[in-house]
């Protein structure tokens, strides 16, 4: 009978492959590689194209400056299309296949949250890239994000702080039900209720929601103070368009809050006049309060290549903080003289590090010891100009005090 | 025929231990993640065929069975942090009562209502799944993966052997069901079911028993997943791609023996991962999608029959493996 | 006994929740009747998008699963019109023929390889269409990415007040195309002559061929239309909202639904069923919220089927 022969010849051939897969390959000069997937198109992709041209400039810097180590530095990056399911794979080939050095993670939190127990069982250092609380359950000791935020105060303190100024008595929470909206709602819940805030709506969406009339249609019936949103870009968009479209009702003082999207250039530009009057998170603004050192030149520099590139021109939110995640591992190596896990943990745990969005020094679970996130109200943005984000005014800091450049409007006066 | 038998159980231990062997060795990790799947596909084309090769229903919710069997490995894991074979039993289980119970409802319905039915009992089933916090919802759950089993070096190779063991035993019993009056009665009522009752053939009692066996093997496959991946989250897990994928290695292969599913899960999944590593992720599901559409209409005895063709002067009167 | 029990309530009791779960939800008259009226709205554009597939599967017996995977091309066609300036309406429109000719060779097409060779005929024949659907979904992946795409018009993003309510109004036109659609091809079909021989051909191939019709070129013609009239049901598909590749799963549950709960070869019916589809799925979205409502189709589906297959108008 051929057919258990044959089943053992498809087996010796596939064992050929993986074989010839595994062959070894001479040392020495060989490059650093530095593996990491990045959410290049679907819902997240507006940002992760920005952001990995922050990445790329920081390997160019290096390699001219004459690499790490004397090697130079190699880039190996893989789109994950903004879906969990893609990224076990794509680290488990990165290990495997393409043999990494060194790993960063993929942008945002849903796309990363798989790979963390692979991360910790593979004991790899793994540095994040604008995750929220996604090392929250697994406690991986090697893990550093680069987000200027830590936990859910860090987060919601500023938002609900807006509120104060309103009097707000009453809060609604429109939540994804995805990875990084569940961690923030969870700690906001807590803080809301800490603050004397009755929760009058609730509503959790699954991610692939695209209509969201009858829940605006329900918020507005429960008469909110405050709106707070937990959004991934496709559906802030969705929703801006949403309240543009129906209203969410005059008793609304304060909507947003935690809508990812809302800083990517290209969203910033579709939704144009829809977006006066939402308060919403960011990282940096072109306000005079947040000129640091380092971040002029670097987007000067940044939007030059961006505009080629056909990507987010602005790069306000990703790139810089990219750029800075390429700069702990080049001062952790350098220091060290070493590419080993544990070793460059070691040192990027008990040290300051010095980048272009400043001094970071990391505290529990790999977060940021100290947070700096703001909250931006938009004012006077027009229709379908991009450029107009580049002036001071369009994006006000209302929150918190050390930063900020304007009181905070009521939604409806904000929004005309 | 007897003989024909032992060859088989005899060819079956041997590749066993070959799989045992190979995930002892020394082989790049990668080639077992890999395997993995294309293993795993053996496991539901195989399945997929006692129902819809042999009995001719055409099953589109393959992604519903696998899902629930996956889905109920994290749940004993998470509540009772019970090992892996306690929870592919249960899949097993709760997969097979689920075949039954569908079966039971929709086998009143013929041809495009019957699949249409099925894809119905994926959507559903992802539902429930999304709505339940316990298991992670919409938003997943990470999980921690204890130690591999003594002689294995890694989980991954451990779960390479298990799903390996597991497809030799899918074949053994879609090798029994076709030979034997089961699938004599399957065949006859795939052909015309009314003459199939009219002469006796217990058409109904038959159907639940391919319905049952073929969903027990589709939640044996999925039972390992949470495992494999350190994660389960119900959009991948539901998705349609199980279902297109077991189908269309079953009727590429050849859906009227036990060989072809496996022929066709080894070539579409190899063909997949290798598209993956090499090209793209997308064109992994077009070349799946074109092959079925070439075969469907030009080959549609798949593999085996092209290959039965090619030695029709030799083939007249061979008794099956 | 205790601690099984104690552990049966932990895994248990979330089921239907999420974890940050207080569940305070509204209910009053006023979200009621809003409810009904976008149900209303939606229902009107889920008949238009099946009733294609009414024709195609209900009169024709064609196992077209693909009908969903066309439905969704439509909208990216329209998409790719819309970015060369086109309104998506007139794109729609601009595109019946081409989808008509497609139907015309899809339909020859299935009819020279399997509906001619009967018996196993109905296993290969969903295959087929099967495969048709990935390979366009797929397709459409390869061509545009797995992003969102929506189109701008004048009409989307507006809404019309009445009363205390606020109807956005790309669901008000959706609804009357949609309904003027559907009105259109009841018209076609019960007083031209080619669509009355259509029925025919429904409800019997054998009487029609000897009267001296060729049942084949009648059933090309219909399945032609079928396929036009998706085109423009793909136009009012990324009106209404976003669509990206994928968006054709969720479809084939509410088109099957509504065809099946219409009863096959039923044109009013396909309104009366999409109605029903549409505030029953609103109706859910208001009270037991967005993570349920996948489900309510393939549900009302499930339910038709186990209880009345033939549906509610069906010969």
């Amino acid at each position: 009978m051929k057919s258990p022969k044959r089943r053992s010849f498809l087996m010796a051939g596939a064992l050929a492959i993986a074989f010839g897969v595994s062959a070894p390959v001479a040392q020495a000069q060989q490059p650093i590689k530095i593996g990491h997937s990045m959410a290049l198109t679907g819902t997240l992709g507006g940002g992760g194209k920005g952001a990995l041209i922050g990445l790329q400039m920081w390997v160019e810097d290096v390699n001219a400056k004459g690499g790490l180590l004397g090697r130079k530095v190699e880039l190996i990056t893989y789109d994950d299309q903004s879906n969990p399911a893609t990224t076990p794979g794509i680290y488990t080939k990165l290990l495997d296949v393409d043999k990494v050095d060194l790993l960063i993670a993929p942008y945002a939190t849903v796309p990363t949250a798989p790979i963390m127990p692979l991360a910790k069982q593979r004991g790899k250092l793994l540095m994040g890239n604008f995750s929220f609380q996604v090392n929250s359950t697994v406690h991986h000791d090697m893990w550093f994000n680069n987000p200027p935020w830590n936990d859910a105060a860090s987060w919601s303190d500023n938002f609900f702080l807006a509120g104060k100024t309103f009097n707000a008595k009453t809060v609604a929470f429109l939540v994804a039900d995805q990875e990084f909206a569940q961690n923030l709602a969870r700690g906001a819940k807590t803080i809301a209720a800490s603050l004397g805030l009755k929760t009058v709506y609730e509503q959790n969406y699954p991610p692939a929601t695209v209509d969201f009339s009858s829940m605006i249609r329900a918020i507005r019936a429960a008469q909110p103070d405050i709106v707070y949103v937990m959004s991934y870009p496709n559906d802030s968009v969705g929703i801006v368009r949403s309240v543009h479209e129906i209203g969410v009702g005059s008793s609304v003082k304060l909507i947003g809050g935690a809508m990812v999207g809302l800083q990517f250039a290209p969203v910033m530009e579709s939704l144009g006049s829809m977006l006066n009057g939402w308060v919403n998170y960011a990282t940096y603004a072109p306000e005079k309060t947040m000129d640091f050192p380092g971040v002029k030149s670097f987007l000067e520099r940044y939007s030059k290549k961006a505009i080629e590139a056909k990507v987010d021109p602005l790069g306000y939110y990703l790139p810089p903080f990219n750029y800075a995640t390429g700069q702990m591992i080049e001062q952790a190596v350098t220091a060290t003289k070493s590419l080993d896990d544990k070793v460059l943990a070691k040192y990027i745990r008990e040290n300051e590090l010095k980048t272009i969005v400043g001094n970071i020094r990391y505290g529990k679970d790999g977060e940021w010891a100290k947070a700096r996130m703001v909250m931006v109200q938009f004012r006077g943005v027009v229709d379908k100009n991009v450029d107009q984000f580049r002036q001071p005014g369009k994006q006000v800091i209302v929150e918190p005090a050390q930063y900020k450049t304007g009181e905070v409007l009521p939604f409806d006066k904000a929004s005309k | 025929m007897r003989r024909g038998v032992l060859r088989f159980e005899i060819c079956a231990a041997a590749a066993v231990v070959l799989a045992g062997i190979i995930s002892l060795s020394g082989a790049n990790e990668y080639f077992f993640y890999a395997g993995y799947v294309v293993l795993q596909f053996v496991v539901l084309a195989t399945a997929w065929n006692i129902l819809g090769g042999y009995a001719g229903y055409v099953n589109f919710g393959t992604a519903a069975f696998f899902g629930i069997g996956a889905y109920t490995g994290v749940l004993l894991f998470k509540s009772l942090d019970a090992p892996l074979l306690v929870q592919m039993a249960a899949a097993a289980a709760v997969t097979g009562m689920l075949g039954f119970g569908t079966g039971l409802l929709t086998l009143r319905l013929r041809g495009i209502f019957y699949s249409i039915a099925t894809v119905a009992v994926i959507f559903i089933a992802e539902t429930l799944m999304m709505n339940w916090r316990y298991v992670g919802g919409a938003t997943g759950l990470q999980l921690l993966r204890p130690s591999p089993m003594v002689p294995f070096e890694t989980y991954t190779r451990m779960l390479f052997f298990v799903m390996a063991v597991l497809a030799v035993t899918a074949v053994s019993i879609a090798r029994y069901i076709e030979i034997s009056w089961i699938g004599r009665g399957l065949r006859a009522l795939r052909d015309t079911e009314e003459a199939a009752e009219c002469s006796g053939v217990p058409t109904l009692r038959l159907k639940l028993l391919a319905c049952t066996v073929s969903g027990a093997l589709m939640g044996l496959a999925g039972a390992p997943l949470p495992m494999y991946q350190s994660f389960l989250e119900p959009a991948s897990s539901f998705s349609l791609n199980y279902s297109v994928v077991a189908l269309a290695a079953a009727i590429i292969g050849g859906t009227a023996n036990w060989l072809g599913p496996v022929l066709g899960a080894i070539l579409l999944a190899s063909m997949q991962q290798i598209v993956t590593v090499t090209i793209s992720s997308e064109m992994n599901v077009l070349v799946v999608g074109v092959m079925l559409v070439v075969f469907v209409v030009a080959a549609p005895d798949g593999i085996l029959g092209l290959i039965r063709k090619l030695r029709r002067p030799r083939a007249a009167g061979r008794s099956p493996p | 006994m205790g601690e099984a029990a104690r552990l049966a309530r932990a895994v248990f009791l979330p089921l239907g929740t999420t974890e940050t779960d207080d569940r305070p939800m509204i209910f009053s008259m006023q979200l009621l009747f809003e409810a009904v009226v976008f149900g209303i709205l939606l229902g009107c554009f889920y008949a238009a998008v099946s009733i294609g597939l009414s024709l195609a599967f209900g009169l024709l017996d064609v196992p077209h699963v693909a009908h969903p995977a066309v439905l969704v091309l439509g909208a990216y066609c329209t998409y790719l019109l819309g970015s060369y300036g086109w309104d998506p309406i007139i794109a729609g429109l601009a595109l019946m023929p081409l989808f008509f000719l497609f139907g015309v060779a899809m339909y020859r097409f299935y009819y020279e390889t399997f509906e001619k060779r009967g018996t196993d005929a109905g296993v290969r024949g969903l295959a087929f269409f099967f495969g048709i659907a990935f390979i366009i979904e797929v397709g459409l992946i390869l061509a545009f990415g797995v992003d969102q795409r929506l189109v701008e018009a004048d009409y989307i993003g507006k809404s019309f007040t009445f009363g205390e309510m606020r109807v956005p109004l790309r669901m008000l036109l959706a609804f009357g195309i949609a309904l003027a659609l559907a009105a259109a091809l009841t018209l076609y079909l019960s007083k031209t002559f080619t669509g009355r021989a259509i029925k025919a051909v429904a409800q019997d191939e054998g009487a029609l061929r000897l009267m001296g019709a060729d049942p084949v070129r009648i059933k090309q013609w219909a399945f032609g239309i079928a396929t036009g009239v998706t085109a423009l049901a793909g136009a009012l598909l990324i009106i209404i909202g976003p669509v990206e590749p994928m968006t054709d799963r969720i479809y084939i549950g509410r088109t099957f639904c509504v065809v099946v709960l219409a009863g096959l070869g039923s044109m009013t019916g396909t309104l009366a069923a999409g109605l029903i589809l549409g505030i029953s799925e609103s109706i859910v979205l208001m009270h037991f919220g967005a993570s349920w409502a996948p489900a309510v189709a393939f549900g009302l589906l499930l339910v038709v089927l186990g209880i009345r297959p033939q549906g509610l108008f069906g010969r």
